[in-house]
C-alpha cells in the first residue's frame, strides 16, 4: 500500500512540472511581454528591460526560473493591478471553491437517488424521463442555463438577486446553474456502476437469502458502486471549476473564474498564469485525494 | 458502397465493413425514434448552414433603427417578416441564427478532425509501442486532464489573438485526450487477439499490422467518439465567443448573439433565448445520434 501512495506522489511531482510547462507556455506564445506591459514606452527601454528581466535568456534557462518563482509563490506582478499576481489570485479562491462545493454537494444529493432508482427501476417511466434529463442537461450552454434563469426567477418572477455575491441569496441562482453542470453526467455514471453490480452473484445470494430489496440496494450494492463513484466524482472536479468560470461572469460572482477571464481580456498574463495554475493545482489536489481515498476504499489494493 | 466492395477478403482485419453488418447497424439505429429525431434536426441544422444565403429571410447584418426590438411573431406588437424577432440594432434574429450554424458547424468538425489526428496517433503509439513512450504520453494526458476545460484554450486563443483558426486549435489542442486513452486501451486489449498475432506470423510489418489490422478495429469507437466530441466543441465555440474571446469575425455565432443578448434580457427576453435553444437543440442532436450509434456498433449490445 505505501509503495503505490509513493507511486502516486512521484506521478503527482511529474504532473506538476507538465502544468507549469503548459502555464510558462501560454505567456511564451503571446509574443512579447514587455511591449504587453509597457505599450507606451520607446522601443530602447523595452530592450532594456527584456534584457534586465532575462527575456532574452534561453528558453529553458527562462522555464527553470519559471518554475523556481512558482514554487515562491512568485508569478510576477500583475500587468494591471501593479501588485503581486497569486495574492489577488488567492483572495477569489474560497469564493470559488464555496460555489464549487455547493454544486458538488447538490449534485450528489441529487444524482445518487435518482441515478439508484433509475437502475433499479430500469426501463420504466422513471428511468426515461431521468435519461431524457440527462441528454438536456448535456446538451445546454451553461452560460445560456444561466441567463435562462435570470430571466425566470429575476426579471418574471423578482424573488431573486440577478447578481452580485452580497447575500446567501445571491448563492441560489449561480449555485443552481453550476449543479446542472456535474449533475447529468454524476446520475448517468451512478445508474450505470448500480446497473453493473445488481447483477452480480453476490446480490443474488443476498436476495436469495430473502434479505430486503432496500439492504440489498444500501448496504450490498451501493458499497460496491461507489468506488468507480469516488474516482469520477474527482474527475468531475475539474469540469466544476469550468463550469465556475463561466458562471462566475454570468452572475459577476468575483471568484477566480471571473478574475481570470477579465485578466485575459486585459492581457494580464501573471494574473492569467496564477489563475490557471492554482486552478490546475486544485484539480490536481482533488484527484491525488480521491487516488488515496481510492486506495483505502479498494481492500485489494489496502492489504497489500 | 465502395468500402464494401474494395474491401479485402480478410474480414477479421476489415471491421464492419460489410453490406450485412452495415444493414443491421442501420437497422438497430432506425429502431430509435429518438435517435431518428436528432438526425433530422441535423440534417436541417446542416442544411440550413450549407444554403443559408437562400433560406435565411434577411441579410444577417443589416441593421434597422425604427425595427430595433421587434417581438417573435407570436408575441404582441410582433411581424410576420420578423419569424424570432430583432435585436438591439434591428438585425432578424433568425437570419443571423441560420449565418451562425456555419461558425459552429465549422469549429465543431474541424476541431474534432484535429484532435481526433492528434489523439488517435498518440492511442496507436502508446498501445502499441508501450514502455517509455506509453509512459510519456500517458503523463501528458494527465497533465491536459489537470486542466478544467475551457480554461486552457481560453487563455491559448487570448495569447494567440482570437480568430478561427486560433479558435479551431485551441479547442482541437485541448480535446484530444480522450481519443487517446480510448484507442490506447483498445490496441492494448487487440495486440493481444490471435489475429494480430497471426498478422505479425505471417511477416506483417508492425507499421502494417498497426495501420491495417489495429487501426480499423478502432474506428467504431473513433466515429462514435467524434461526434459526442463535435457536441463538446460546439458548446465551447459558443462558451468561447461568450466570454468573449470568439471567432472575431464579422459573422455572428451563436454564442456571441447570447453574449450580445444578455444586456437587453429584461427587455427582449428572445435575444438570448433563441440562439441558445439553437445551440441546445443542434448538441441534443448529435448527442442522441452518437449515443445509438454507439448502441448500433456495439456488437454485444441487442
Amino acid at each position: 500500500m505505501l509503495s503505490v501512495i509513493v507511486r502516486r506522489i512521484i506521478r503527482l511531482v511529474v504532473v506538476l512540472a507538465g502544468v507549469s510547462l503548459v502555464t510558462f507556455a501560454i505567456l511564451q506564445v503571446s509574443g512579447d511581454p514587455i511591449s504587453l506591459m509597457m505599450p507606451e514606452a520607446p522601443e530602447a527601454d523595452r530592450a532594456v528591460l527584456r534584457q534586465s528581466m532575462g527575456f532574452n535568456d534561453p528558453l529553458p534557462v527562462q522555464f527553470a526560473r519559471f518554475v523556481g518563482n512558482i514554487v515562491r509563490g512568485d508569478f510576477g506582478q500583475s500587468f494591471f493591478h501593479r501588485e503581486p499576481a497569486l495574492p489577488i489570485v488567492l483572495a477569489r479562491m474560497p469564493t470559488t471553491l464555496l460555489l464549487s462545493v455547493l454544486a458538488m454537494g447538490l449534485s450528489l444529493l441529487i444524482a445518487v437517488p435518482i441515478g439508484i432508482l433509475s437502475a433499479v427501476r430500469r426501463n420504466s417511466v422513471f428511468d426515461h424521463s431521468a435519461t431524457l434529463v440527462v441528454f438536456l442537461g448535456t446538451s445546454m450552454p451553461v452560460f445560456w442555463t444561466g441567463i435562462m434563469l435570470i430571466l425566470l426567477f429575476a426579471v418574471q418572477l423578482r424573488v431573486l438577486p440577478v447578481s452580485g455575491w452580497d447575500s446567501w441569496a445571491a448563492l441560489v441562482l449561480p449555485g443552481i446553474t453550476l449543479t446542472t453542470v456535474s449533475t447529468p453526467l454524476l446520475l448517468r455514471l451512478v445508474r450505470s456502476s448500480m446497473l453493473d453490480v445488481v447483477g452480480l452473484d453476490y446480490v443474488r445470494t443476498a436476495r436469495a437469502k430473502g434479505v430486503s430489496e432496500w439492504i440489498i440496494i444500501c448496504r450490498h450494492a451501493l458499497t460496491n458502486a461507489a468506488l468507480p463513484l469516488v474516482t469520477v466524482a474527482g474527475l468531475q472536479f475539474g469540469l466544476l471549476l469550468g463550469g465556475a468560470i463561466i458562471t462566475e461572469t454570468v452572475f459577476a460572482v468575483p471568484g477566480m473564474g471571473r478574475l481570470i477571464v477579465g485578466a485575459i481580456r486585459q492581457l494580464d498574463f501573471p494574473i492569467v498564469q496564477a489563475g490557471v495554475f492554482v486552478l490546475a493545482l486544485i484539480v490536481v489536489l482533488v484527484n491525488f485525494a480521491v487516488d488515496i481515498l481510492y486506495i483505502y476504499l479498494n481492500p485489494q489494493i489496502r492489504v497489500r | 458502397m465502395a468500402i464494401g466492395t474494395l474491401a479485402p477478403p480478410i474480414g477479421a482485419a476489415a471491421g464492419p465493413a460489410h453490406a450485412a453488418e452495415r444493414s443491421r447497424v442501420w437497422r438497430k439505429f432506425a429502431r430509435n425514434p429518438a435517435a431518428i429525431a436528432g438526425a433530422l434536426i441535423l440534417i436541417t441544422v446542416i442544411g440550413a448552414a450549407i444554403f443559408a444565403p437562400y433560406v435565411a429571410p434577411h441579410e444577417p447584418t443589416r441593421q434597422s433603427l425604427i425595427r430595433r426590438f421587434t417581438p417573435p411573431v407570436w408575441t404582441a406588437g410582433g411581424k410576420a417578416t420578423y419569424l424570432l424577432g430583432t435585436d438591439q440594432v434591428g438585425r432578424d434574429i433568425l437570419s443571423r441564427m441560420i449565418y451562425g450554424a456555419r461558425v459552429s458547424l465549422i469549429v465543431g468538425i474541424t476541431a474534432v478532425l484535429v484532435s481526433l489526428t492528434l489523439g488517435v496517433t498518440l492511442g496507436l503509439l502508446g498501445g502499441f509501442l508501450r514502455g517509455r513512450v506509453d509512459t510519456v504520453i500517458m503523463t501528458v494526458v494527465d497533465v491536459t486532464l489537470s486542466f478544467p476545460p475551457l480554461l486552457l484554450a481560453l487563455a491559448f486563443v487570448a495569447a494567440l489573438g482570437p480568430s478561427l483558426l486560433t479558435i479551431i486549435i485551441a479547442i482541437g489542442l485541448t480535446g484530444w485526450e480522450r481519443y487517446t486513452r480510448v484507442v490506447r486501451a483498445e490496441v492494448l486489449a487487440l495486440r493481444e487477439k490471435d489475429f494480430v498475432e497471426a498478422a505479425r506470423a505471417l511477416g506483417a510489418s508492425p507499421a502494417r499490422t498497426l495501420l491495417r489490422h489495429l487501426l480499423p478495429n478502432t474506428f467504431s469507437s473513433i466515429i462514435v467518439m467524434s461526434t459526442l466530441q463535435v457536441a463538446q466543441a460546439i458548446l465551447q465555440e459558443a462558451a468561447l465567443s461568450f466570454l468573449g474571446v470568439g471567432t472575431g469575425s464579422a459573422y455572428p455565432t451563436w454564442g456571441q448573439m447570447i453574449s450580445l443578448g444578455r444586456d437587453f434580457v429584461t427587455v427582449a427576453w428572445w435575444l438570448p433565448t433563441f440562439p441558445g435553444l439553437a445551440i441546445l437543440l443542434t448538441v441534443l442532436a448529435i448527442n442522441l445520434v452518437g449515443d445509438r450509434l454507439r448502441d448500433a456498433l456495439d456488437p454485444r449490445v441487442g
